[in-house]
């Protein structure tokens, strides 16, 4: 009975070929967010989105044996570390918090622009495992039985 | 300037969802409206006649575009109201839990 | 101009619908129609960044929503409600529209704004950041310390869930 959780053998099969795909294009959405609309916060949410469709589609305890919230935690508090560090970097090298000090290539390039593509990447780690981390707090919830009190 | 008048509109249908309904999650659904209003005001504000998009593309040299500011202040509340309609959430089900009603009325008189 | 008028009303008729039904989910999804409105209004007035974000943070909220009432039974006990609340709550709504009515000559023509600040910004970004992306160079650059305010805020209402989740209910490790 272990293998009945989750949805019908046609959602796993087919989930196994669009969750790389939304995966892929989050990630697409994160590096180009200097180039064109998008940007860090929206591809975190596409790829927080991505790991809600396999905890859905293969019921909560075969999908989170992998995906648990240990490994969560350690890449949110890793987003954040890694935002603050670019951001201090401007602080060390000219003494300025915040400024631009990475080199800034030619525009329309990917390796352009300074510290944006840096950031972009920090804040998108952050809030791609923080908002799995909520939806694997509200999901792994059980209503017991007994209602008033305590 | 009627559509300010009817983006006011769709705050005050929030407000009055807000005030008058007793449900916790009717509640949440209410301050849903209102952030949904306020974030179209503010994008309301910057608009601007026969303008394009603010991305600089390689073949268009015209500068004429929309007011990029308020696009940058929105951006931000959008993510914020999310984490607070997450948190409003969390709460509700753990008073459910506590006292098995949504209902605010009897949960005001059930002492503890 | 028409359709930014008509997707309006649309939204203003779904508020209305997501707020007197009875049955929890059908609001919820009625809610998401909303939010669907909004993001057809960002595309209509130019500001794709914010169309993309809105979409998808529109989707995550309703899954959170759903999770949160679809195993609860509609209450079918309705208490009496109190007339004065809405005399009051009717009073206030009215105040508030008809002083908002009167500001609203203050301010600036649909479609002519001020562009006092964002003029600086569109004429150095390309310069000084060498990015095309103008909302995404003020946000990170011009900036900074906002998004840096916006992150500590997601951690702080990711840590508040866990805190208020913790105790009761959580499947203990096998």
């Amino acid at each position: 009975m272990k293998n009945e959780q989750g949805m019908s053998i046609i959602v796993k099969r087919i989930t196994r070929i669009t969750v790389s795909l939304i995966f892929l294009f989050g990630v697409y959405i994160v590096l180009h967010g200097h180039l064109t609309p998008g940007g860090g916060f929206a591809g975190g949410v596409i790829i927080a989105l991505s790991f809600i469709h396999v905890v859905l589609a293969f019921g909560k305890d075969f999908a989170l044996r992998r995906l648990n919230e240990k490994l969560a935690s350690i890449f949110e508090s890793l987003g954040a570390v890694l935002f603050l560090t670019v951001s201090l970097l401007g602080l060390f090298l000219a003494g300025i918090f915040f400024l631009n000090v990475l080199p800034k290539g030619k525009p329309f390039n990917l390796l352009s622009s300074g510290i944006i593509l840096p950031s972009n990447i920090a804040i998108f780690i952050k809030v791609g495992a923080g908002l799995f981390m909520i939806f694997i707090a509200l999901a792994m919830l059980r209503i017991t039985e007994g209602k008033k009190g305590e | 300037m009627s559509l300010y008048f009817l983006c006011l509109i769709l705050l005050a249908i929030g407000i009055w969802c807000l005030l008058v309904k007793k449900n916790l999650v009717k509640k949440i659904i209410g301050l849903g409206i209102v952030e949904y209003a306020i974030n179209l005001f503010f994008i309301l504000l910057g608009y601007r006649f026969d303008a394009q998009a603010p991305i600089i593309a390689k073949d268009s040299n015209s500068m004429i575009m929309v007011d990029p500011l308020p696009q940058a202040l929105i951006l931000t509340s959008i993510v914020i109201g999310l984490g607070t309609t997450a948190l409003m959430v969390a709460l509700a089900v753990r008073i459910y839990e506590k006292y098995g009603t949504f209902d605010i009325s009897e949960i005001r008189k059930l002492r503890g | 101009m028409i359709e930014l008028h008509v997707i309006l009303i649309l939204m203003i008729l779904g508020a209305i619908v997501a707020m007197e039904i009875e049955d929890l989910l059908s609001s919820v999804i009625a809610l998401g129609a909303v939010g669907l409105g909004l993001t057809l209004e960002f595309l209509l007035l130019k500001a794709p960044d914010l169309a993309i974000t809105q979409l998808v943070v529109e989707i995550l909220a309703l899954i959170i929503l759903i999770r949160a009432t679809v195993h609860f039974g509609v209450e079918r006990k309705k208490y009496k409600a109190n007339p004065l609340y809405f005399l009051f709550a009717f009073m206030f709504v009215g105040v508030f529209l008809w002083f908002s009515a009167k500001a609203l000559k203050e301010i600036p023509n649909f479609g002519f704004p001020i562009m006092k600040v964002s003029s600086y910004y569109l004429t150095q970004a390309l310069e000084k950041t060498h990015a095309t992306n103008i909302v995404s160079a003020i946000i990170l650059d011009f900036r900074g310390y906002d998004t840096l305010g916006e992150a500590t805020i997601l951690f702080t209402s990711v840590i508040g869930i866990l805190a208020v989740l913790r105790k009761k209910g959580r499947s203990h490790e096998k």
